[in-house]
């Protein structure tokens, strides 16, 4: 399966591990050695600091990114899509656009879970990466802020391969402050509404588009004894699905874009309270059903509940159709049905508005020996081998020219629906946590599940988003 | 007797700090452990009371803030529901693998073949790995699809007990090791002595049991509570520190400062809170019960 589409950093280990190994691993290696515990009280400290100590020492060397200037290292979020770029390096490295940069790129493939940890520490030592992989907007900000970052605004606008090579809107999606720092490396991933087909047609229901119907749904689905959605609200992430479409919905993108610009203030839109009265109302009403919070969509819990018709609908990103295909084939090659989020009557948000990543991107450490070489790796993003790479793997690429590709995709039906659904899209909002970055977006995950699991109200949780910081 | 061997020294050469220590081996040899401990331990925890002073996010350098980081520990009231977590679990922890490990400790100490079996089989669990424990007990327990499909994990109750179980369940069969070991070192005497006296079984168990292993409780005790105040996996791996925050306990809140909101400066005044909060009840605890005075069980006999 292809992955890498989980929301923040942290989560999205857990969503690209999702599909492969179904383990609920997003411990880290730290968290192994705390076993022997109880002989040092100190071990919680010196475990934290071991890796800590790695850094101190490297923030002294100074030293530029590994390697020679002859070979690059690029780092990449390890799961089954990385065929795509394992083979993209490998044509590169023969291409006449290495012998002229005068080296290779070498690929290396960080464990999903363990992606961002791995990085932070790597970035800030010797053997940093040259190119690395992220999430664009406020999953870099941290590197950009210290300076780790090659601002590629001028590059990209002159150079036509790049300029035109990708979607504008999904360019601009990974920016910091109006600059380029990543070119799109994989799939898109909106989140889209996923449906049972079958359970749908046996109680004859239609994908709602609106909240009353959705409501009505519900009603009639509970009856049957069938839980509306699926949720893994263990992960967080899931839950917070809901409430970016939903503020979306009620009071259009603008709500959430005052608050990824640094205004606190924006969670006391009218817009944000509506959203997490809605989530409580539906919750209360059991529309997620009882256990939700136990439920993990990681560990393939929640995809499970779904694919075994006990769960009717799932709100998910679209990597939830490769999930389906890994897991439960039969499942998600006649039953998975899939549409848009429903309008929310007396809200002003555009039914077409879409939430959830853009792609990921590439970005180049400012350490590089081989600058030349990393941008014309890069370059290679835009060619249509790679796009072809893409597609064939069922991921729906953001270059320009992926429209014309589609027709070849393992799924074209779904492939073109991802694709009409983006590109018509007024609104492309990126995931709340990964436009906050990990600080904010980690707090805002803690408030959300306390939402989730009732233990705040929704003023309560209007409240204490205003307080982060 | 000891009167007897020094006379002998002193008249074999004159009093030396050297012949004090005759016996004793060299202090080089301590040097190994020593230096392991040194830059295992002491150095990474110099380095992280440094970092508790500074703020720093794992890139560019760390800014000096001063007592920042400790007043946000005092303000935070996170790390006020942890800390009351925190104590909750090492009670509720204690108080379950005690009871449970004493009893079975004194039952194994009994040389019965099929007592020794027994407990060959009761200690298999404390040799698996607990994240794997853990994986385990978070597949037995999903909702969906467990033995118990309940929504065990999705309450607060039931995430802590699950919690406090699968670390009992771990852990228990060490702690009846060490009981075990205490319970065979009591001389059989007393029970015999007591025996004669008219004494039955429970009494026995209350009155020369139960006192003689005062000092192996002690023991337990202080492993049990330094140990709850580092647990970590479990809670990573059943639920996370949820639902919502009810299960965050202080070494998540610092695994959560530190690798997801990538606050090192925060992660690491918890770290020390932790190491002075675990040293400080060590401490407490062996002066309480007169463990560190080293006043024989065997007093008066």
């Amino acid at each position: 399966m292809e992955s890498s589409r989980g929301l923040s950093t942290g989560n999205a280990g857990e969503a690209g591990d999702a599909g492969s190994s179904g383990n609920p691993g997003n411990s880290t290696g730290d968290g192994r050695s705390f076993s022997r515990r109880w002989f040092l009280g100190a071990g919680s400290a010196s475990l934290l600091t071991a890796g800590l100590g790695t850094g101190l020492t490297a923030c002294g060397s100074g030293g530029g990114a590994g390697g020679d200037g002859k070979t690059i290292t690029a780092f990449v979020y390890g799961d089954d899509a990385v065929k795509v770029q394992q083979a993209g390096v490998d044509r590169f490295n023969k291409s006449a656009a290495a012998k002229k940069a005068g080296g290779t790129v070498k690929l290396t493939e960080v464990p999903g879970s363990d992606y961002s940890p791995k990085l932070r520490t790597a970035m800030g030592s010797p053997s940093a990466p040259d190119v690395f992989f992220n999430w664009g907007g406020g999953s870099i900000k941290p590197y950009e802020e210290a300076g780790k970052l090659v601002d590629l605004t001028e590059i990209i606008e002159g150079d036509p391969v790049l300029k035109d090579g990708f979607l504008p809107s999904v360019l601009a999606a990974g920016d910091l402050g109006g600059r380029h720092y990543g070119i799109p490396m994989r799939g898109m991933q909106p989140v889209i509404l996923f449906y049972n087909k079958a359970v749908f047609a046996e109680h004859k229901l239609q994908p709602p588009t609106t909240w009353d119907q959705l409501l009505d749904n519900n009603t009639k689905l509970k009856k049957a004894k069938i839980t509306p959605f699926a949720l893994g609200g263990t992960d967080v992430w899931p839950d917070l699905m809901w409430l970016e479409y939903l503020v979306d919905r009620v009071g259009g993108p603008e709500v959430f874009k005052r608050i990824q610009d640094g205004d606190a203030e924006g969670w006391g839109d009218p817009a944000i309270l509506r959203a997490a009265e809605l989530v409580k109302e539906l919750i209360d009403d059991g529309a997620f059903g009882s256990k939700f919070t136990s439920v993990s969509y990681v560990n393939g819990g929640a995809p499970a509940v779904f694919a075994r018709g006990k769960a009717a609908m799932h709100l998910m990103g679209s990597w939830e159709y490769s999930t389906q295909l890994g897991k439960f084939p039969d499942f998600a090659k006649k039953n998975l049905g899939w549409a848009a989020f429903p309008t929310v009557e007396g809200g002003t948000g555009d039914v077409r508005n879409v939430v959830g990543n853009p792609t990921n991107y590439w970005s180049i450490n400012a350490r590089t020996k081989n600058k030349d070489l990393a941008v014309g790796f890069l370059k290679d993003c835009a060619s249509k081998a790679y796009a072809q790479a893409l597609i064939d793997n069922g991921d729906v690429p953001t270059t320009s020219n992926a429209a014309a590709l589609l027709s070849s995709s393992p799924n074209p039906e779904y492939a073109k629906f991802q694709y009409d659904m983006v590109q018509q899209a007024p609104a492309f909002t990126l995931s709340w946590d990964q436009a906050l970055g990990d600080g904010l977006g980690t707090k805002m995950h803690t408030e959300i599940g306390k939402l989730f699991a009732g233990q705040s109200s929704p003023s309560e949780f209007v409240t204490a988003c205003k307080g982060l910081k | 007797m000891t009167v007897t061997v020094e006379k002998a020294r002193t008249a074999e050469k004159p009093p030396t700090r050297h012949a004090n220590r005759a016996g004793r081996p060299h202090a080089a040899w301590a040097l190994p452990g020593v230096l392991f401990f040194t830059f295992f331990a002491v150095v990474p925890m110099a380095l992280a009371l440094y970092l508790s002073f500074t703020t720093w996010d794992g890139l560019g350098d760390p800014r000096p803030v001063g007592l920042d980081n400790w007043k946000k520990l005092l303000d935070d009231p996170r790390m006020t529901q942890s800390l009351g977590l925190t104590v909750v679990l090492t009670v509720a922890s204690w108080a379950f693998q005690t009871v449970i490990a004493l009893l079975l400790g004194v039952w194994a100490a009994g040389r019965q073949r099929n007592r020794a079996i027994l407990s060959a089989i009761f200690f298999v669990p404390f040799l698996l790995s607990s994240t794997a424990i853990s994986i385990l007990f978070y597949a037995l327990l999903d909702p969906n699809f467990g033995i118990i499909q309940r929504d065990t994990l999705g309450s607060q109750s039931g995430a802590f007990l699950a919690i406090v179980f699968v670390g009992g369940w771990q852990f228990i069969p060490f702690h009846t090791l060490i009981y075990q070991g205490g319970a065979r070192q009591i001389p059989e005497v007393l029970y015999q002595a007591a025996a004669i006296d008219g004494a039955g079984r429970y009494r026995q168990f209350f009155s020369i049991t139960l006192p003689q292993l005062r000092h192996t409780i002690t023991t337990s005790t202080v492993l049990m509570v330094v140990g709850s105040l580092t647990y970590f996996e479990t809670v990573l791996i059943l639920t996370k520190g949820g639902p919502g925050t009810d299960t965050a306990i202080l070494p998540y809140l610092m695994y959560e400062a530190g690798f997801k909101t990538y606050d090192f400066g925060y992660a690491s005044a918890i770290a020390s809170f932790l190491v002075l909060a675990a040293t400080g009840l060590s401490i407490v605890l062996v002066r309480l019960t007169g463990f560190g005075a080293m006043r024989s069980t065997r007093e008066g006999m």
